[in-house]
């Protein structure tokens, strides 16, 4: 923005205040309405959907499928467009720091005198495009299931691993056969031709990357989980 | 670069000067007559408990004269209130005192909140219920903090929406931009932070996804999934850490930040809409008085480019 721009800018500004009206009670009265429309649907939202307790936190029970809050779903999401293990960090920080900056950095790049949107084609198109993608990461966000039952034909030995296997979430994050979401985590439909048992095993106790540690499940359950996952080949 | 203007404040709305508490025994004209509306009666001496009522209505004048003296809060607050918003000014504009209206939904429910909750891995889940089930109103303040934190992040990506589409981050705001995006962090920090406090299982193993997300990036990033894990497994310490970070840390930069922000508001001003610029004349036809107003008006130079509008823009006085 050139000095004469900016000069222009003020001017204009300052005509446009002249026209205007005073902040009180004008601007007030609008303020105040949105407030007690933002209040009204805070009071509505709690009295209708409430705030109900989950189960209590058990590291040993991991029945609960670990969701983010449905306002990180676009930030969890990108970890399930970009999946191989070496690009995770570009998903998980990479991506939403190079956002982040952009965003702070906003004025800093974008500096040309005009502000209506339809004269800023970059910007307008930028900004639909981002107001898309973050709507589409959060609607996959929330239709992802969290199914808690696998639909696989196993041998009677594995049955039990299969149970915990679908008991204890990883269907969240991986897919086995038709079941699961596909990510962030790999698929785990052939896993066992991939990686031995006793890495399944470590992988699970660990958590490597992002993904939780189950080393607080009983042993018995570890056992079965790791027979039925290097069943898969 | 171009000094921003203070726009003067309309003599009209600048306050009286403020009164000096009359003196007790001061009934009549000054002249010895009563004052006409005691001629019917006759004129009394004020008695004692008179005065002291006397005295104590004009007792809040004197307060905030006390008070103003010493803070020039008055002229503030005049100039607050009573500060023109550009011509065009619409229901887009609400969406910053909304965000703030929200945050402070936040604030008092989860004061509320802090009163009931015990951050501790072995009684917060108990708090909690004890918060749904046994206090008044527990569940339903509960609710409203718990949703509250949905309506104020939805507010806040909304009004960063208008304020882009409108380029309202462009000349001379850019630095409200620069806040605004730091008070954007901090709320999605807030909401991190505040999702593991009820210690269910969902709070308890998104956390760990979202601590491990953190430990994935280079460099800080183990560093990070430590600090904020605050041992090797998440558990008390972690649940303390959160505890303090949700309710000191983040809310005392975020008011601190809405200060600021607010700040700027006031003395940038908030923008006209984009399109106002639409109705702009060709050229030029009274440059001239144009001119003569804004020197006038100790405004400096105007540019070429007439843009008298049809607008006469004369001194302050004109509103």
């Amino acid at each position: 923005m050139k000095p004469e721009d900016k000069q222009d800018y003020l001017e204009e500004y300052e005509v446009f205040k002249k026209k205007g009206k005073p902040f009180f009670p004008y601007a007030v009265l609008k303020d105040s309405t949105m407030a007690l429309i933002v209040v009204a649907v805070i009071i509505a939202m709690s009295l209708i959907l409430g705030a109900e307790q989950g189960p209590k936190a058990d590291p040993t029970s991991t029945t609960y499928v670990p969701r983010p809050e449905w306002y990180f779903f676009f930030l969890f999401e990108v970890l399930r467009v970009i999946k191989p293990p070496e690009l995770v960090p570009i998903a998980t920080v990479g991506i939403p720091t190079i956002c982040m900056v952009l965003l702070l950095m906003l004025p800093f790049y974008d500096r040309g005198p005009e502000r209506r949107p339809e004269r800023r084609p970059i910007a307008l198109i930028a900004g639909i495009l981002t107001i898309l993608a973050m709507g589409y990461l959060t609607y996959a966000g929330a239709v992802a299931g969290s199914p808690t039952q696998i639909d696989l034909k196993v041998a009677p030995q594995y049955e039990a691993g299969k149970e915990v296997v679908a008991g204890s979430g990883c269907l969240a994050c991986h897919k086995i056969g038709e079941n699961g979401n596909n990510g962030p985590g790999p698929e785990l439909t052939h896993i066992a031709s991939r990686i031995p048992r006793a890495a399944i095993l470590r992988s699970v106790e660990i958590g490597p990357g992002i993904m939780p540690s189950f080393r607080e499940l009983p042993p018995k359950k570890l056992n079965e989980l790791a027979d039925f996952l290097s069943s898969l080949n | 670069m171009p000094k921003l203007r203070v726009p003067k404040i309309p003599d009209s709305v600048v306050p009286a000067p403020l009164r000096k508490p009359a003196k007790p025994g001061q009934g009549g004209n000054g002249k010895g007559q009563a004052p006409q509306d005691l001629k019917t009666s006759p004129p009394e001496r004020e008695t004692h408990v008179q005065r002291l009522g006397n005295q104590a209505k004009e007792a809040p004048v004197d307060i905030l004269a006390w008070v103003d003296q010493r803070t020039g809060a008055s002229g503030f607050l005049t100039g607050m209130l009573y500060r023109k918003v550009p011509k065009g000014t619409n229901w887009f504009y609400t969406l910053g005192s909304a965000t703030l209206f929200a945050f402070i939904v936040q604030a008092v429910t989860g004061v509320f909140l802090a009163m009931f909750y015990t951050p501790s891995a072995t009684q917060a889940y108990a708090s909690i219920s004890h918060i749904n089930n046994d206090v008044p109103l527990g569940q339903f303040v509960h609710g409203m903090h718990k949703w509250g934190a949905s309506v104020m992040v939805i507010l806040v990506f909304v009004h960063m929406g208008r304020t882009f589409f409108f380029g309202a981050y462009k000349y001379p705001r850019e630095l409200n931009w620069v806040i605004g995006v730091v008070l954007l962090i901090l709320t999605m920090t807030m909401a991190f932070t505040g999702y593991l406090l009820p210690f269910d299982q969902r709070s308890y193993w998104a956390s760990i996804v979202g601590i491990n997300i953190n430990g994935t990036g280079p460099v800080v990033g183990p560093y990070l999934s430590d600090f904020l894990r605050a041992g090797p497994e998440l558990g008390a310490t972690t649940l303390a850490r959160f505890y303090a970070i949700h309710m000191l840390l983040v809310p005392g930069a975020i008011i601190a930040l809405i200060g600021a922000h607010l700040y700027l508001v006031m003395k940038l001003g908030t923008t006209a809409p984009p399109w106002m610029k639409m109705d702009k004349p060709k050229v030029a036809a009274s440059v001239a008085q144009l001119d003569a107003g804004v020197e006038g008006n100790g405004n400096g130079r105007v540019n070429g480019a007439g843009r008298s509008n049809g607008v006469h823009v004369d001194g302050d006085s004109a509103t």
